[in-house]
Parts: structure tokens; sequence; C-alpha cells
């Protein structure tokens, strides 16, 4: 089948003015040249099959950055296969970045915790085995009490390797800037009990060759039971501690105002920082920066002020007032500019529902013009023509050919165009396709910005983010603290706030006390 | 018009004698009253405090007894013949004023006017 002959609808790359346009369609035309080779040449549109969008997904700027970028530079124009774009740039130093320092630095801890345990782990039956291997022809024997004390050692041991596989053998999913205080305490807890046992009974065990073997398996059962009262303190400080809710985090996107408050309880400023942003990736809608200015159109009236210079050299202290008098002068000045944006909001408004409206009936034209093969149906699937029958794949291709259009000027329309690509939108209508999804199931995806988690891809070194407080980072949290959460293009900010202290009083209410009477009004002639 | 539970209530009262009308078999006086303390004072519309339980002229026919002698739309019956009428229920107000063996019935009724025009003329 011939796949490409579908794609007749649909161009990649918006375009915002006349004159970038051109640099772009060629630059597009060259660089698909380069990579699979597939583009070709309509009269009216320019097809690109895109693996992937050009940017990260998370800090996408927006097309007006084009436009400046096809005016202003002479030197980079990208119009060669063998240049390089100022977009591939940044990806480069993007995927560099994140690349390198992660690497070594995620696994050191829990390798580190993993040996110790391992460590901690093997000494009780280093206890026992030593001396057996060294002197055992000079150990008393020991019966019963010896065999229950094995008995006991292992099944302690197996409950302390079961529950440190559940507790802390996971795969970390963030490296903090600092260490992580109670771990470490931890850790060193942990090595210095097990480092006193082994010093112990190097002294008192292995010097004089101690016979009664029954004291030797009572020191290891001792260490055994030691080690589970420490894996029931990390339990309670790792795990129990933060989970009851204390304060309330009040977190805000710096570039648009998407607020969210969150619940969390006693923790320090790092992992309140890890578990703000476990829950900005699933929470806040994706950030959008074509989404953020006023058009340009309505904010250059009140950029045309006038400007004052001044003449002579000390006037350092008349500018300042100069200044205010312009600004006053700026603010009284009679400007129709809300008028403007009121306008083109509602504008916008209605060119997005319609352009919304033209692609809800594209789309369930399109679901109409496929259905699912009966397996049960003998009578009909025998009529098949066995090259009409399709797997998933063909069929989304099949049906994508006339919502295309509809669904690329919708994605335009709402600035969302960088994070669909046309091979991303044609495994989401497989995907629908497959699990018997509705028209309007399938559009979900597009209708609403959903959050950031569904634009990942899969990212092996993962996110970089940059914590920035006034407070070291592993104070724990209080009233009043702000710190921020920084990424390339955008940050969060996030006030702390403790939950208020709740008064429940208690009142009873008798069942029997709901009684009702009629409110009477009547009136007597006499 | 309102009153302190347990202080002397205070009103500047007329005086309006009405005498019964004979309508075949009944002793009619010509208008209809509501309110009572059995009855719901927040549905009153002639009173001023919606907590008052006072028994208050809510209609007279015109050209009737009551018209005649003067009484008017939305007085409050303090009196009737020397019985209280502002601690009473509503039927118990009913049967004060149509007694059979009466014929005249005696009423002290208080409206905001009278107050109004007695601190007028006092001033």
């Amino acid at each position: 089948m011939d796949n490409e002959s579908q794609y007749s609808g649909y161009s990649y790359k918006s375009s915002h003015s006349r004159s970038s346009r051109k640099h772009r369609d060629r630059r597009d035309r060259h660089r698909s040249k380069s990579r699979d080779g597939s583009s070709r040449g309509d009269k009216s549109v320019t097809i690109q099959a895109p693996g992937e969008p050009l940017l990260d997904a998370e800090s996408t700027r927006g097309d007006d950055r084009d436009d400046n970028w096809g005016e202003n530079t002479t030197v980079v124009t990208g119009t060669s296969e063998h240049s390089v774009s100022n977009e591939d740039l940044t990806r480069v130093s993007k995927e560099l970045e994140e690349s390198s320092p992660l690497e070594c630095k995620r696994f050191l801890g829990p390798v580190l915790g993993g040996c110790l345990g391992l460590f901690a782990l093997v000494t009780p039956l280093a206890f026992l085995v030593l001396p057996q291997l060294l002197w055992r022809e000079a150990l008393e024997p020991c019966g019963t009490p010896c065999e229950g004390l094995y008995v006991s050692l292992a099944f302690k041991l197996l409950v302390l390797l079961i529950s440190s596989w559940a507790l802390f053998l996971r795969p970390p999913h963030a490296t903090l800037p600092r260490f992580f205080i109670f771990r470490c305490l931890l850790m060193v807890l942990v090595f210095l009990f097990v480092a006193s046992y082994w010093l112990f009974y190097g002294v008192r065990v292995l010097e004089p060759r101690e016979r009664d073997y029954r004291g030797i398996v009572e020191y290891a059962a001792s260490l055994v039971d030691a080690l589970l009262f420490i894996q029931y303190l990390a339990l309670v400080l790792l795990e129990v501690r933060h989970l009851q809710p204390a304060f309330c985090l009040k977190v805000v996107r710096a570039t648009d105002g998407a607020s969210r408050f969150y619940n969390v309880g006693h923790l320090s400023i790092q992992r309140a920082a890890v578990w703000v942003l476990d829950q900005y990736y699933s929470d806040f809608p994706v950030y959008n920066p074509a989404l953020l200015n006023l058009p340009k159109s309505i904010l250059s009236k009140k950029m045309s002020g006038f400007k004052v210079y001044s003449l002579d050299e000390n006037s350092t202290n008349n500018s300042t007032s100069q200044s205010r008098a312009m600004i006053a002068a700026a603010a009284r000045r009679r400007d129709n500019s809300h008028n403007e944006y009121y306008y083109e909001e509602a504008e916008m408004d209605r060119r997005c529902r319609k352009r919304k409206a033209r692609l809800v009936v594209a789309v369930e034209e399109a679901f109409t013009h496929i259905k699912r093969l009966q397996d049960d149906d003998p009578a009909a699937s025998s009529h098949k023509h066995p090259r009409e029958v399709m797997d998933p794949r063909e069929a989304a291709q099949a049906i994508f050919a006339p919502m295309a259009r509809a669904m690329q000027k919708y994605l335009r329309t709402t600035r969302q165009q960088p994070y669909h690509s046309m091979e991303s939108i044609l495994t989401h209508l497989q995907f629908c396709i497959t699990h018997n999804m509705t028209p309007k199931a399938f559009l979900e995806r597009y209708v609403s910005p959903g959050p950031t988690m569904q634009y990942q891809r899969e990212h092996g070194r993962g996110r970089q983010w940059t914590l920035v407080s006034e407070e070291p980072v592993t104070s724990a949290l209080r009233q009043g603290l702000v710190f921020s959460l920084r990424r390339l293009d955008f940050s969060l900010v996030v006030t702390v706030q403790p939950l208020p202290f709740l008064r429940i009083g208690e009142e009873f209410i008798d069942p029997k006390s709901h009684k009702f009477v009629m409110r009477l009004q009547s009136e007597t002639s006499v | 018009m309102s009153f302190i539970p347990g202080q002397p209530v205070t009103a500047v009262v007329q005086r309006i004698e009405i005498r019964k009308l004979r309508q075949g078999e009944h002793l009619i006086l010509g208008f209809s009253i509501g309110g009572g303390i059995d009855q719901d004072p927040g549905q009153n519309p002639f009173s001023e405090d919606k907590s008052d339980k006072g028994i208050y002229v809510t209609r007279v026919t015109p050209e009737g007894p009551a018209e005649v002698a003067g009484l008017m739309m939305g007085d409050k019956v303090m009196q009737v013949n020397g019985w209280d009428m502002t601690m009473v229920t509503h039927d118990q107000a009913r049967k004060r004023l149509t007694k059979k063996n009466e014929d005249v019935v005696r009423l002290l009724v208080t409206r905001k006017s009278l107050e109004q025009a007695v601190r007028h003329s006092m001033m």
C-alpha cells in the first residue's frame, strides 16, 4: 500500500510571517531529505514525516521566535545540509547537559547502602560459621537450645532480607543536591553497630577461642534483633514520618500562573521539592510558551511612550522624577488597549471553537469508515476480500487523511502543534482504534492541554531541575518558607504554610429530637 | 408596638365602639382578624416587629359596622370589652369578639399614626 499518498493534506510547520516561510520551507525540505528522504514537493504544501519534535517537549519556544530568527540572522542560515542551525545547537547542548554528571552520581548512594546492608546481613552468619571453621574440635556441643536459636535466627534473617528488599531496594528516582540526612544517619548507625559487634567478637571470641558455642549463637541472635530494630527505625524515619500531612504547599508556575495546593508532612526542603515535582508532572498542564504573551499589536500602543533625554551631566536626581513623570503621564493617557484585548480574546475563542467543531465532525466521520472485523461472523468474513482486512496501523493511516487538515488547523489555532507530530497523532489513532475508543476519546488528548507527563519521551538521563532556596536545603519545612524550582525557561515557586490546628468539638443530637410544627396563619372574619 | 416581656406595655390607643349588625342569625362586626400567640408572627404583614403575636385587623368590609365606627386595616386590637387581646390565642380572640349576648363591642386599638399624631401635637 502506498503510504505516502495519504499524507497530502498535512504540512508540519505553521508560519506566522510570510518572509520566514520561505526559509523554513527550504530548511524543512533539506532537513527531511537528509533524514528520511520522504519529502515530496506538492504544489501547495510541504510534506515532512518527522520522527520527533525538534525541541525538548518541555521547553519549546514559540513560532514568533522563528520569525526573528529568519529575519535577523545573517551567519547561520540552515539552508544547506551541512550547517548546524540554532535549534540543533540548543538541542545538542541540552542533551549534553542532561547526560554527563547524572550517570555516576545517581547510583553511588544506593550502591553504598547495598554494600552496607549486605555486610550487615552476612555478619551473623559469619559469626556462626567462623568458630566452626577455625576450632571445631574444641567447641562444646550444643543441643536443643542452639537449634531453636538457629531456626529463629534463620527466620529473622529472612524477614530482614525480605523487608530490606521491599523497602530499600528500589531504583532511586531523584538525586538530591545535598545528603539525605536520615539515610546517612541510618547508614552510619548500621555501620557503627556492626563494626562494634565485630570488634567485640574479635576481642572476646576469636582471640581466646571461646568454646561456649551457645553463647556465640546467642550473640549472633542479638545482633539480628538489633538489626531488626534499626530497620524499624529506618521505616519510621524514612517512610512513615512524612505521611501525616502537616504543611500546605502552594506551587505556582512563574510563567503563566498555574497553581496548585498540596498537603505534605514533615519533610526537608529537598525531599519536599522531589515530591512537588512528582505531582507537577501529573497535575499541571503542560507549559506552552506560545500562549504566554499578549499579541504585539495590543502591547505596541503602550510601548510607544515618549523618551526623556537629560542633557546635563549631574542630573541623576532629576532622572528618577522624570521617569516617574513619564510613567504617570503614560498611565493617565487614555488608551483603549483593554478593548482590543477583549475583542481579540473573543475572536480567538470563536475561532478556536469553530475549528474544534470542524475537527470533531471530521473525526466522527472518519471513524465511521472503519469497523472491527467480527470473528464470529463467518458469512461476512468469507465475503471480505483478503486484501481489505487491515491491521490497526493501516486502518489508522487509512482514516487519517480526511481529518488531517482539520486536525492541523485546530492544533495551529491552539498553539499546540509543537507537541503533536504527525507520527504521534497516527500512533495515538492506532492506539484508539485498537482499544475501541470513540472519536471523543481520541480527541480528549488534543482538546485540552494535558499534564506534562503525557508529552514525555523516555529519557534515561532524567530532567535537570535547580532548587533555589535561601535556607539550606536539608532544613525542615516550616511556616513562611519559600523556595523555587527552576528549569531552563520557567520556574515553580513554592510557598509553605502550616495546616491549621483543628479543634473539633462534639454535639450530640437525640434522634427523637427531630420534631416539626406547622406555621399557622389564619384569618377569621368576625 | 413591640414589647419587652415583664415590662408594662404602653401604647397610644383609640377607643372604637362597634355595634354588631344582625345578618340572618349571625351578629357580624365586619372585619377579619389575624394573629395570636399560637400563630406565626413572621407572616403578619401589618406588624412592625415581626415577633409581635398580637391580634391585628387584616380586612375591613366596606360599609360594615367596623368601617363606620372607624376601624382601619392594620390596627392592632389591644382590648375588647375590657378583656386583654395582646396575649391570646386566635380562637380566644374570635370568641371574645363574637359573644352572642353582646350587642356592642368596645375595642381599644392602636396604630402607628396615632403615636405620630400625639407626638406632633406635643411639639
